[in-house]
């Protein structure tokens, strides 16, 4: 008796520490904010790790946080001081004289500035700009760079600005009708008509698309038909060829500009522009090719990524200038500029081809399980379920491998031809302007200027990340 | 507004007597070595709704999606809905435009939202105006419950939620046919309950289904017959009620008890 009542007291107690039964809900309160404002930020991301002495570990930590952290803000002052002083603080802004090399001299050089002044000389790249942005483009002939410039600038802009009408029309417009603007304005155009080829093109395209038009008509059956359905998209390439000829055939009575005359940031945006604008869809056809089931476009795929891949690009700009011509009959000249155009694009098209392909390893079976149960063919579920995808998961991939190939266009200059950093390179070696700041302020403004184009196209990208981010 | 393939029905000749909509016919299919259909005979009838269960790695999965080559069989005839299924690509475009399929793990399109989902098959396989389409897609949206949800994205819904237009996507090509490849191992308990009622109040309206799952419970309600597979074959085929009160062959019999033991 006395043990069963003991039992039963300890299950109810049991029972008290188990069972809970909530009277009234807990409070919903705000976070515990200790810290807000630039002041609660510098609380909680630098002093906060330094003002902990509760006990040794920690008082030694925070010892050591404070010791790297003043190490780590003396650097950067130093260095962001250093950088200041040298281009603006102790800068030479002018030459009202026109004295050239000596405007930049300290007393002991033969100048006036006094000894161990080092800052940048802004009069030498004042005196250099449109040899560092054109080369040796003829001047009265720059408005029709600056025109190219401002029309490319207006189109691209308008295709990033979301809230603009027409940005569809506009890019087709930037892709197809811009590039032949560009090259008629920056060569001058005029390379003779040749009828035949014009022609051939025309009827070519002609016939494609009357052969197109027939078989959604219903007119064709059988075998042909499949064949109907891309007839009109290549028909219109054809017309769209043949207009190209004819633009840049016809004589717009500019004045011709060889290739050979261009130079500086022309040569660096034209050779870039070109290999981006050309590598991203090749690219996205040789990654596509690689994972198809059928075994002559994966074979060529293959055979195409891995030689452009495994070639440095300097040896791809030598060979670009140096074997094709032998490969060439007498008196075919190419032009050596398109030659290198030419070598990055398609090394370019290598490299892009191989981030996409990640990003289609990346995307689930599923998804194209879903698109083939639905009925879509290859090319919709590529293009309308699988690409979107896969381009956004790879992002930043594609973002630097663009930047990458901004920066490599410099190699150009060892084929001969002189892009920002090569038309900066000639100028330091300019007596005239000979002081011991010369390169340093050339160096400069070529990295301000390589850094302003990068750190744009890096910004783009993160905004373009956080805009397709659809949270999964 | 809704409006029925009659047209299209009218111009196709069928070899088959018109009410058989699934026939296959000593199906054979290998993964490598692995001999995993084998000898499949199958004949489904308009309006018919097929539960098929089994072990798993018993080859149910496999069997309907041969239906609509997402697996492809290496031997024997299946024909759906009056087209033979072969390597001719016309014919594979042709079935898969008439069979729905829903997965068990949804597989919607993450980057397009809920309305964008269901609309793209019609404007890009059936050619509907987007208007149209667009109408289409908020009936069957209505009808799965979750209208409200048109303009999210599918990362923003609860498991139900997705499956439940996973069956909107797929009922907005007007199927003569619906594949469900176990619609709910993939979801939570409390969310089973809104997938099963839909598939039921789809089934009621005479739609024709094939059904891989193992809630025997819709099971026994909606099936006019239960297939039973095991290694590759089909063992067992009967009406649900005799099929769960009075299993033949020994190994329906372990099956069952394995999995309504609890």
């Amino acid at each position: 008796m006395a043990s069963n009542g003991t039992s039963k007291q300890r299950s109810a107690a049991n029972n008290n520490e188990v069972a809970f039964i909530r009277q009234e809900d807990a409070p919903i309160l705000p976070p515990p904010t200790i810290s807000s404002g630039p002041a609660g930020w510098l609380y909680e991301n630098i002093f906060a790790s330094m003002l902990d002495y509760s006990s040794l570990g920690a008082a030694v930590k925070s010892i050591l946080m404070t010791v790297f952290t003043a190490f780590v803000a003396y650097v950067f002052v130093v260095q962001v001081y250093g950088l200041l002083d040298f281009a603006i603080l102790s800068a030479v802004w002018q030459d009202p004289e026109e004295q050239k090399r000596q405007v930049c001299w300290t007393v002991e050089q033969g100048g006036a500035l006094p000894n161990g002044w080092h800052g940048a000389c802004w009069p030498y790249i004042i005196a250099k700009t449109k040899f560092i942005l054109y080369g040796a483009y003829p001047n009265e002939s720059l408005w029709r760079v600056n025109s190219t410039y401002l029309l490319g600038a207006i189109l691209l802009a308008w295709v990033m600005i979301e809230r603009l009408p027409y940005r569809k029309f506009v890019a087709a417009f930037f892709l197809t009708i811009y590039p032949i603007f560009a090259t008629v304005m920056l060569t001058g155009g005029g390379f003779g008509l040749s009828q035949f080829s014009v022609g051939v093109n025309t009827i070519a395209g002609l016939a494609l698309i009357s052969f197109g038009r027939a078989g959604k008509a219903g007119w064709i059956t059988g075998p042909l038909l499949d064949f109907s359905k891309v007839a009109g998209l290549a028909g219109w390439f054809f017309i769209f060829f043949a207009a190209a000829l004819v633009s840049v055939g016809v004589d717009f009575d500019l004045e011709k500009i060889d290739t050979r005359d261009w130079g500086g940031l022309l040569i660096t945006l034209v050779v870039a522009t070109t290999a981006i604008v050309v590598s991203l869809p090749l690219g996205i056809l040789l990654a596509l090719g690689r994972r198809s089931n059928m075994p002559v476009a994966r074979t060529l795929s293959i055979i195409f990524i891995e030689f452009w891949r495994g070639v440095p690009l300097i040896t791809v700009l030598f060979m670009a200038s140096v074997m094709i011509p032998l490969f060439m009959p007498e008196g075919v000249n190419f032009d050596s500029l398109l030659r290198a155009l030419i070598g990055v694009t398609l090394w370019q098209s290598a490299y892009m081809a191989e981030v996409i392909r990640g990003g289609l390893q990346a995307i689930d079976k599923g998804q194209y399980e879903g698109a083939d149960a639905i009925g879509l063919s290859y090319w919709q579920s590529m293009r309308l379920i699988i690409l979107p995808q896969a381009l956004t998961r790879v992002l930043p991939g594609i973002v630097n491998t663009i930047i990458s190939v901004f920066k490599d266009t410099s190699l150009v200059s060892i084929v001969g031809l002189f892009d920002l950093l090569g038309a900066t390179q000639s100028t330091i070696a300019d007596a005239a302007w000979s002081t011991p700041v010369q390169a340093s302020t050339g160096y400069l403004v070529v990295a301000l200027i390589f850094f302003v184009f990068c750190f744009g196209m890096s910004r783009y990208s993160m905004y373009l990340e956080r805009k397709l981010n659809r949270g999964h | 507004m809704v409006k029925t393939s009659v047209a299209r029905d009218e111009k196709r000749k069928t070899s088959l007597d018109e009410t058989v909509i699934v026939s296959m016919e000593h199906v054979n299919k290998w993964f490598g070595e692995f001999h995993v259909l084998r000898d499949i005979n199958l004949r489904v009838v308009r309006g018919e709704r097929i539960v098929v269960c089994g072990p798993s790695g018993s080859g149910k999965s496999t069997l309907i999606r041969c239906l609509n080559r997402l697996e492809k069989h290496q031997d024997g005839d299946i024909n759906v809905h009056g087209i033979e299924l072969n390597n001719d690509v016309k014919n594979i475009d042709e079935i898969r435009r008439e069979v729905g399929m829903v997965f068990q793990h949804f597989n919607l399109f993450p980057h397009l939202s809920i309305l964008e989902n269901c609309m793209l098959a019609p404007i890009w396989v059936r050619k509907t105006p987007r208007a149209e389409a667009e109408e289409i897609a908020m009936h069957f949206l209505t009808r799965v419950k979750i209208p409200e949800q048109a303009s999210k994205y599918p990362g923003q819904l609860s498991g139900g939620q997705q499956q439940r237009v996973a069956i909107a996507r797929a009922l907005c090509m007007q199927p003569q046919l619906m594949l469900f490849d176990e619609p709910t191992s993939a979801l939570d308990p409390e969310m089973i309950k809104e997938v099963l009622d839909t598939m039921v109040e789809l089934a009621d309206d005479g739609m024709t289904m094939i059904c891989v799952t193992h809630e025997m419970g819709f099971a026994r309600r909606v099936a006019d017959r239960v297939i039973f597979m095991d290694e590759g074959q089909i063992v067992e085929q009967n009406e649900p009620e005799a099929f769960f009160s009075n299993p033949q062959s020994d190994r329906t019999k372990l099956f069952l008890s394995q999995i309504l033991g609890h």
